[in-house]
């Protein structure tokens, strides 16, 4: 049986987070009623012309400094030409042979925890394009309606060299760049809405060939979910057709959720020859070094100087920086809660944040930034896990008062429900006699050899102190007791 | 009253020697008198004309008129204007009423000036003779049974024919001079980016400027000043300080250097036409002026180099034209690509079919290097001819056409040979540099057709280019003939 190999190469469309188009004044607002925001030069009326948003350039260079891509000092825009109806003008304009981003790369965690491993995805380009409208083929009796709302919103296409080599590669990459692109403020990332949305290249081949294997090409992923699913099935499509002897051509496909499987939708020989050429309407994109610096210098700490400074300053491991990397707003939530919490605790606010209150967050289907338990009062309670004020057990119970909103101040919370840990050893060592004379069968057993009867002695212990008692202390003390021949033999 | 100059209009609306809507009036009778001989007007609204009028006579009652206030102006039919039909010559846009107003028909409005209609023109501004309109050919009124040129031709014959002072129009390759010549009148193509684009139906945006058309070149000046100036709607508007081009009208021409490109008096100009021109210099010599000769090697690339870039770009230029939001569509189709099909196929034109496919063409995958980016760098070297010829004159002077208005029909049928009349002028479309062209006398049978004088200048060099054309009206009185139909 032949290994294969699985290669992936993915297209990107952001939709930039301007107020307006990115060659008209109109609003690009999401959900107006249809056709309410487009104006002369959207509909495309004889004689209008287009003038490019600046701001759409500044989310470009955004980008081409957070991936380390070339910035272009001169790029064009291009027509791209063929007919639909939700393309006013006949064309769309593109970048084509110039993007204004060249290269750059994505640095991505593959994998769950203990068991991930990083990898780096060369980026080809990225290019400024304008959207289309949107054809809507329900409740027109056999008609289509257009709706021009869309047409002309900023969209940054972001390509990949075909660099993935499993699905699980592919969806860590676009969640990366998921994260990048909302990190740096360039798009809203809102999926159900189309603002970002994702084409798979997919292809396979034997393992250890030099040579691509013919791609096909999966429109419109539009969430994490069904791009695994698409993949997966894409790639066991074209394995079982290969062994059955068939060949692959190039297509474009689309995911079908319903059924999860991925159909043709035009194959090559369908393909339209688009007529790029440069558009006369516009000037070459002119951008300075000066420009460039102004948006570096207004560019937050990213996520992957964010995640190395991490793993270097709290000693995190590279599957819990980039997981506190992955969204800016966990990433301020960790960072204020570390600086809060102090440096040394950084190990137990990413454990708290990634465990209790990621695993709270998600049964609530709830977002980080709604969490009723804010960044300081989580950096109390891991002080006092630290300080050994309250156990980590302890702190569960803490935790859920402050979350319930009980109570907003941990230390009150401590001393009102009486939960501070008994680390006195006179009152520890009382409460253990009592525990052993009441539990004579159990230090018999254990004497007998059985190691079990200790952990049953601990849990009555812990069971009288409501498990406030040191855990630490209470191992030492009972094995200390429990040596000792003269204490507790049983009564003349 | 209808062969004065606009300042002399000017003066008289201002002394209440006339008002604007007698003005216009006036020649709204005169348009309804000969317009269904000449064709030169696609629609004459009389209520919306007298409107404007009214209003431009309350502005100068109220003591708030400019220079311009009151004149009646014709635009060409590619100027998008609010509430008026905006055909561009074409079936496929008979029933576009245009939302809103052309940068040109903004300022023209501002300047006080009344909208008098909406001038013929080839389809699409593709023709040379404004016998490809969908409303009929456009009649010389010089004579009857010749074009007046294109794809200017209905301003052009509107203006000979004295139904408007002045009229509006565009030039991709010389649709404003070489209609201006054929029907004695001066026309100015700007250096491209002085007057906007936008609301001017785009044929090819690389090459497309609009200009004025008038009878002198003090009227052009007048004109142009109020036309152009920077439009941030248009990315390829100059953004540059506003200018009076009337400033060098009086400049005087001694010491002026015309060059002579050796390329335009070779062979293919008429004798007649070569006679005026050369008449034309000697006055120019006579007042002081030196010719010199230029040479633009690469300016015989011109015409292929254009019908290849011109169409390219109205290939896509046009495809907005679909039958979907606007404009004709198909009474009858089958499905989404019927319904294409046959809207483009009944609403444009054979000349326009022709130039989207051979556009189509040379955009295509394997063709896009051997034409289009060919003509580009043919289009480079042409510009770099007249930043060399510059370096030794002030202006370049030459033919506007190579022979007097042709007869209707004679050059219908044979693309090449029409395309031919303009090989003078592309060439200044291609450089991007303002041209123009002035009546310097008269051929054809019985000496009765005019013949154009065309001056390039230098880029933005309006100003002198109309100061030197003002000098030659000045001593010659061509501009001021009529038309006996007149």
């Amino acid at each position: 049986m032949m290994e294969w190999e699985i290669v992936i190469g993915l297209e990107t469309h952001a939709q930039l987070r301007t107020n307006s188009k990115i060659f008209s004044g109109s609003s690009t607002a999401f959900g107006a009623a249809p056709n309410t925001q487009a104006n002369a030069v959207d509909i495309a009326l004889p004689g209008v012309l287009p003038v490019l948003n600046r701001a759409a350039v500044e989310c470009a260079i955004r980008l081409g400094l957070a991936v380390g891509g070339k910035i272009a000092a001169r790029s064009i825009f291009a027509r791209k030409n063929y007919f639909y109806p939700d393309l006013p003008k006949g064309y769309q304009i593109s970048q084509y042979e110039t993007p204004v981003i060249a290269g750059g790369s994505l640095a991505i965690v593959v994998g769950q925890a203990g068991q991930s491993y990083e990898k780096t995805v060369a980026l080809t380009r990225a290019h400024l394009e304008e959207d289309a409208g949107k054809s809507l083929h329900e409740d027109f009796h056999g008609k289509s309606g257009i709706d021009l709302n869309r047409a002309g919103t900023p969209l940054l296409e972001i390509v990949t060299e075909p660099d993935m080599r499993s699905a699980a590669e592919a969806v860590a990459y676009a969640k990366a760049l998921h994260a990048l692109v909302r990190w740096i403020g360039i798009c809203d990332g809102n999926m159900q809405e189309g603002s970002f949305r994702c084409d798979a290249n997919v292809s396979v081949r034997p393992r250890g060939s030099e040579v691509l294997g013919t791609r096909r090409e999966i429109k419109n992923l539009n969430s994490f979910r069904f791009m695994q699913q698409a993949i997966d099935y894409e790639v066991q499509w074209q394995i079982a057709t290969l062994e059955d002897g068939g060949r692959i051509e190039q297509a474009t496909v689309l995911f079908d959720p319903a059924t999860g499987e991925t159909r043709a939708m035009r194959s090559k020989e369908d393909a339209q020859d688009y007529r790029y050429f440069p558009d006369p309407d516009l000037l070459p994109l002119e951008i300075s070094p000066d420009w460039i610096a102004r948006v570096k210098a207004d560019l937050p700490e990213l996520p992957a100087e964010m995640k190395a400074r991490f793993e270097s300053e709290y000693r995190l491991s590279a599957y819990d920086a980039a997981a506190l990397t992955a969204g800016r707003e966990i990433c301020v939530y960790f960072a204020d809660c570390v600086a809060a919490a102090g440096r040394e605790n950084a190990k137990l606010c990413a454990n708290w944040l990634m465990g209790e209150l990621a695993a709270r967050l998600n049964k609530e289907g709830r977002e980080i930034s709604a969490a009723p338990i804010p960044p300081l009062q989580l950096a109390a309670l891991v002080r006092r896990i630290a300080d050994a004020t309250i156990s980590n057990k302890i702190g569960k119970e803490v935790f859920d008062a402050l979350w319930s909103g009980e109570d907003k101040d941990v230390d009150a919370v401590i001393s009102d429900r009486g939960l501070k840990q008994i680390s006195d050893g006179g009152a520890l060592e009382a409460l253990i006699d009592g525990v052993l004379a009441a539990n004579p069968k159990s230090v018999e057993e254990f004497r007998a050899g059985k190691e079990k009867a200790f952990n049953a002695l601990v849990g009555q212990l812990m069971k009288a102190t409501r498990g406030k008692a040191n855990p630490q202390q209470v191992n030492e003390l009972l094995r200390r007791k429990l040596s000792d021949r003269d204490v507790l033999r049983p009564p003349d | 009253m209808i062969n004065s100059s606009l300042k002399e209009l000017g003066a008289a609306l201002a002394e209440k020697r006339i008002s604007s809507v007698e003005l216009a009036t006036l020649l709204i009778e005169r348009i309804e008198a000969l317009n269904p001989t000449l064709n030169a007007f696609i629609t004459v609204d009389r209520e919306k004309t007298l409107a404007m009028a009214r209003d431009a006579d309350r502005r100068l009652g109220a003591g708030l008129a400019g220079p311009l206030t009151g004149i009646p102006l014709a635009h060409k039919d590619i100027f998008c204007s609010e509430g008026w039909l905006t055909t561009c010559g074409s079936k496929m846009l008979a029933n576009f009423a245009s939302p809103y107003d052309a940068h040109v028909v903004q300022l023209m409005k501002a300047a006080g000036l009344v909208t008098l209609g909406k001038t013929n023109m080839d389809e699409f501004a593709m023709g040379s003779s404004n016998e490809t309109s969908f409303y009929g050919p456009v009649k010389n009124p010089w004579d009857n049974t010749r074009v007046p040129g294109g794809s200017s031709g209905g301003s052009a014959a509107a203006v000979a024919a004295r139904l408007t002072p002045a009229a509006t129009g565009t030039d991709t390759g010389g649709s404003i001079r070489q209609p201006a010549a054929l029907c004695g009148l001066t026309g100015v193509k700007p250096t491209y980016g002085v007057v906007s684009r936008y609301g001017m139906i785009a044929f090819a945006s690389s090459l497309d400027q609009g200009g004025p058309m008038a009878k002198s070149a003090e009227d052009c000046a007048l004109l142009l000043s109020a036309m152009s100036g920077f439009d941030p709607r248009d990315s390829t508007s100059l953004d540059r300080p506003a200018e009076d081009y009337r400033r060098d009208l009086e400049k005087p021409l001694a010491g002026l250097k015309i060059g002579l490109p050796r390329e335009f008096f070779a062979a293919g100009m008429a004798a007649d036409v070569r006679e005026a021109v050369d008449e034309a210099l000697a006055e120019y010599r006579r007042q002081g002026a030196v010719t010199v000769e230029v040479s633009l090697p690469s300016s015989g690339l011109s015409v292929p180099a254009y019908y290849v870039i011109a169409p390219a770009e109205a290939s896509s230029n046009l495809s907005r034209f679909d039958g979907v939001r606007y404009g004709y569509r198909a009474p009858e189709y089958t499905d989404l690509a019927d319904m294409y099909c046959k809207t483009r196929a009944q609403g444009f034109g054979a000349e326009v079919k022709r130039r989207i496919l051979i556009g189509t063409y040379v955009l295509s995958h394997g063709y896009y290097d051997a034409y289009y980016l060919q003509a580009q760098k043919i289009r480079r070297l042409i510009a770099n001819d007249f930043v060399q010829a510059f370096r030794h004159c002030d202006i370049i002077m030459g033919p506007t056409t190579p022979s007097t208005a042709f007869a209707l029909g004679a050059k219908s049928d044979d693309p090449v040979e029409m395309y031919l009349s303009d090989i003078y002028t592309i060439a200044v479309n291609l450089a991007g540099l303002p041209g123009m062209s002035i009546p310097c006398g008269f051929g054809g049978e019985g000496g009765k057709l005019p013949v154009g004088l065309q001056l390039i200048g230098n880029y933005f060099d309006e100003a002198r280019m109309l100061g030197v054309a003002h000098r030659y009206q000045l001593a010659t009185d061509w501009h001021k003939r009529m038309p006996e139909e007149a």
